[in-house]
């Protein structure tokens, strides 16, 4: 048997997933009330979403051609998606590190750290960068605090400066 | 009526909203224009500033993005060559050979006033349309509203690309995000794995932005060396319009022009089918009306007018369906859907009547943006030009933090931006196996309408035949079971006899229901319909069962 397809990998994952889901769904409590319980719905459409799947599983089994799961194996992925990775990476540090940093702060030095690791790393566009992060966030935050009165996540760091 | 009329005018023409109206107009112009940054992906950020504003306000800023992106994106397409957006992509055929024969300005001039008048004629009908259509749906029993969901569920997913088996799982994924936390019906916690912070559900415009925005900008600084280039390449230049001319052009053209715009019209109509699709079949259908349909595609001013009319008009049956059945056209109107839900308005039948200041107030807005749109292309030309020399991982990085801001705004808490996070590595996750995300969006968008219609049928009545036996809800089912079969039509025409009898098997499935309606109108359509199918079928018969040579059909599509 040769190399198993990517959209069978794909296919696999949602059916466990349907799993997962489907033992959830029997957990749900039931109120005794109305005519359709909270845990029909959800029933009903992984239902009909494991029914999709098979179909896409049996199609993935029925190509002729092998399309594995990552191009290249695990250097060409990182290679390939390396950009989307370091977005997410920074972003969930930014998303980590909001209670400390506040928007403001956490803010500028996403925008710094996505810039120079997305773009060119010469001194002068790093400064291009810093000066890119600071004026743009400052004015994102200016506009949603003062304009908008949206009070932004102001962080410890920044309550105790 | 003209209380109401007047009332939507103060509203409107209030001078904060025409300010901002007016930026979102040059906004919009100014998105549609770039490459690879979408008119949705302009309306989605334009979202977080209209949460604080009145649900008018907000709403015709809205709009005046929506109208400003679907023309922007001829400035691109006709100046580089590259449209700006897939609802600009026939404007180009001739757009842009024009363009290098000398003529740029009179080329866009076309363009514009292409979309002025496809725009006009499109709001015309929608103030004509969206109250009868919303008549229509007062005769909706709820039956009739879960067969008309999942209608739109399947042609979205149809319509969605290749692999129609992705994009109906991608539905199917929709419906079931939009289940977690507590349900609508019976106020109970449900797949929320124990998770207190799961237990009032996601919000509905973080997944929103997270499975569209987010997932877009990581799409487009995905290659390392695209993405530190300016976002266009080669000399690009400001050219004077000549509106005069244009003008004389465009209504020679009337016939092109209000045929155009129709086909914009009812694909706008459509649930999911966008100005991605229309500018497309407008362009198909003005050349094969055309005495010289060998000059399309050399620089034929007939060419601009079709893309361009329709492409606007489609915005105008895209409206008609989500103010009369509250079922978004498009993932636009699905976006501006979720922002009527936060200002507490909930399109249905009744929305035009319960809320006509709001809803007179949208057909205001959508006339008046398409004249700023006319007086601000110049001024966005010359912008256009500077927007093109920044590369595109400054954008997505400054986006992707407004993004953050902009959803926290939503309700002032920090786990919108989590959700926003996480639908974000789902959608991109999705782009890159390729499912469609428009299925997933409505799906998010109309899971609970599903289940409310569906659980009241259900108290009202636990005969599940009421689907089938209903006219309208028979008639979503068959339309829906044939938009499921509609793919492989479209894959297999003029190969296969079996495609021969589609359009007329179609036209005699949909009559039954039509005849079971009350009125008189109605039986004749189906009456008419019954014929039609006959007709056709015995035009095939006496053909020979002959296949036609295969056509080139368009099968878009990336969302608009």
């Amino acid at each position: 048997m040769g190399r198993l397809n990517r959209d069978t990998y794909v296919a696999l994952f949602l059916l466990i997933a349907c799993g997962v889901f489907f033992w959830a769904t029997l957990q749900v409590e039931d109120m005794g009330y109305g005519t359709m319980g909270s845990e029909v719905w959800p029933q009903l459409i992984l239902a009909v979403l494991f029914a999709l799947t098979l179909g896409y599983l049996f199609q993935s089994l029925r190509k002729q051609q092998e399309q594995p799961l990552f191009e290249g194996g695990v250097k060409g992925f990182l290679g390939r998606y390396r950009n989307a990775l370091w977005c997410y990476a920074l972003f969930f540090l930014f998303l980590v590190t909001l209670p400390w940093l506040g928007m403001l702060l956490g803010g500028i030095l996403f925008v710094f750290m996505a810039l120079t690791v997305l773009g060119e790393r010469t001194p002068r566009a790093v400064g291009i960068h810093a000066l890119i992060a600071v004026g743009s966030i400052t004015a994102m935050w200016a506009i949603f605090t003062f304009g908008l009165r949206v009070i932004l996540p102001q962080g410890e760091v920044f309550s105790v400066l | 009526m003209l209380e109401n009329l007047l009332a939507a005018f103060a509203a409107v023409f209030d001078i904060t909203t025409l300010g901002f109206m007016l930026v979102g107009v040059t906004a919009g112009l100014i998105a549609g224009a770039i490459p690879g940054f979408t008119i949705t992906m302009a309306v989605v950020l334009t979202l977080p500033f209209t949460f604080g504003m009145p649900a008018e306000q907000g709403l015709a800023v809205m709009l005046a993005v929506f109208v400003g992106g679907l023309s922007g994106g001829l400035m691109s397409g006709m100046l580089t060559g590259i449209p700006g957006t897939p609802s600009s992509v026939a404007t180009t055929f001739d757009g842009f050979p024009m363009a290098r024969k000398g003529r740029p300005g009179l080329a866009l001039g076309i363009g514009v006033w292409s979309s002025f008048f496809g725009g006009l004629i499109s709001a015309v009908l929608l103030v004509a349309l969206a109250p009868q259509l919303a008549r229509l749906g007062l005769e909706f029993g709820p039956w009739d509203y879960f067969a008309l969901v999942m209608f739109a569920l399947t042609i979205t997913a149809s319509l969605a690309g290749d692999n129609m088996l992705k994009g109906l799982i991608a539905g199917a994924l929709g419906l079931l995000a939009a289940t977690i936390g507590e349900d609508d019906i019976n106020g109970v916690a449900r797949l929320n794995f124990g998770l207190d912070s799961l237990k009032q559900g996601f919000a509905f415009l973080p997944v929103l932005i997270g499975l569209f925005a987010f997932s877009q900008l990581l799409s487009d600084v995905e290659d390392p060396n695209r993405a530190k280039k300016a976002l266009m390449t080669g000399a690009t230049k400001a050219v004077k319009v000549e509106h005069r001319r244009a003008i004389g052009e465009v209504f020679t053209r009337w016939r092109n022009l209000v045929q155009s715009a129709l086909i914009g019209l009812f694909t706008g109509i459509l649930p999911g089918a966008g100005g991605s699709i229309s500018n497309i079949l407008a362009y198909d259908q003005a050349k094969k009306t055309s005495k010289t349909p060998e000059k399309f595609g050399t620089g034929v001013p007939d060419g601009i007018v079709a893309s361009e009319a329709a492409n606007n008009a489609t915005a105008g049956g895209a409206l008609i369906m989500m103010m009369a059945l509250g079922i978004p056209g498009d993932i636009v109107t699905a976006i501006m859907l979720g922002a009527l839900l936060i200002h507490d308005v909930v399109p249905s039948p009744s929305f035009i009547g319960d809320e006509p200041v709001l809803a007179y107030g949208i057909f205001v807005a959508f006339f008046l943006a398409h004249f700023m749109m006319i007086g601000m292309q110049a001024f966005c030309l010359r912008i256009f030009v500077l927007v093109t020399k920044v590369p595109m991982y400054t954008l997505a990085a400054v986006i992707l933090a407004y993004c953050a801001i902009g959803v926290f705004a939503l309700h002032n808490i920090v786990f919108d931006i989590w959700t926003l996070f996480w639908f974000g590595v789902i959608g991109y996750t999705m782009r890159v196996l390729g499912f469609p995300l428009a299925p997933m969006i409505l799906g998010v968008v109309l899971g609970n309408i599903a289940e409310v219609n569906l659980s009241r049928a259900l108290a009202i009545s636990s005969d599940v035949t009421l689907f089938f036996t209903r006219p309208w809800s028979l008639f979503f089912v068959t339309i829906a079971l044939f938009s499921a079969v509609f793919p492989w039509y479209q894959k297999h025409r003029g190969q296969q006899r079996w495609t021969l009898v589609f359009i007329p098997v179609l036209c005699m499935a949909v009559s039954p229901p039509l005849f079971m309606m009350e009125g008189i109108t109605r039986p004749v359509i189906g009456g008419l319909l019954l014929v039609l199918g006959g007709y056709l079928l015995w035009r095939r018969w006496q053909g020979g069962w002959k296949l036609d040579a295969p056509i080139e059909h368009p099968t878009p599509v990336k969302e608009t």
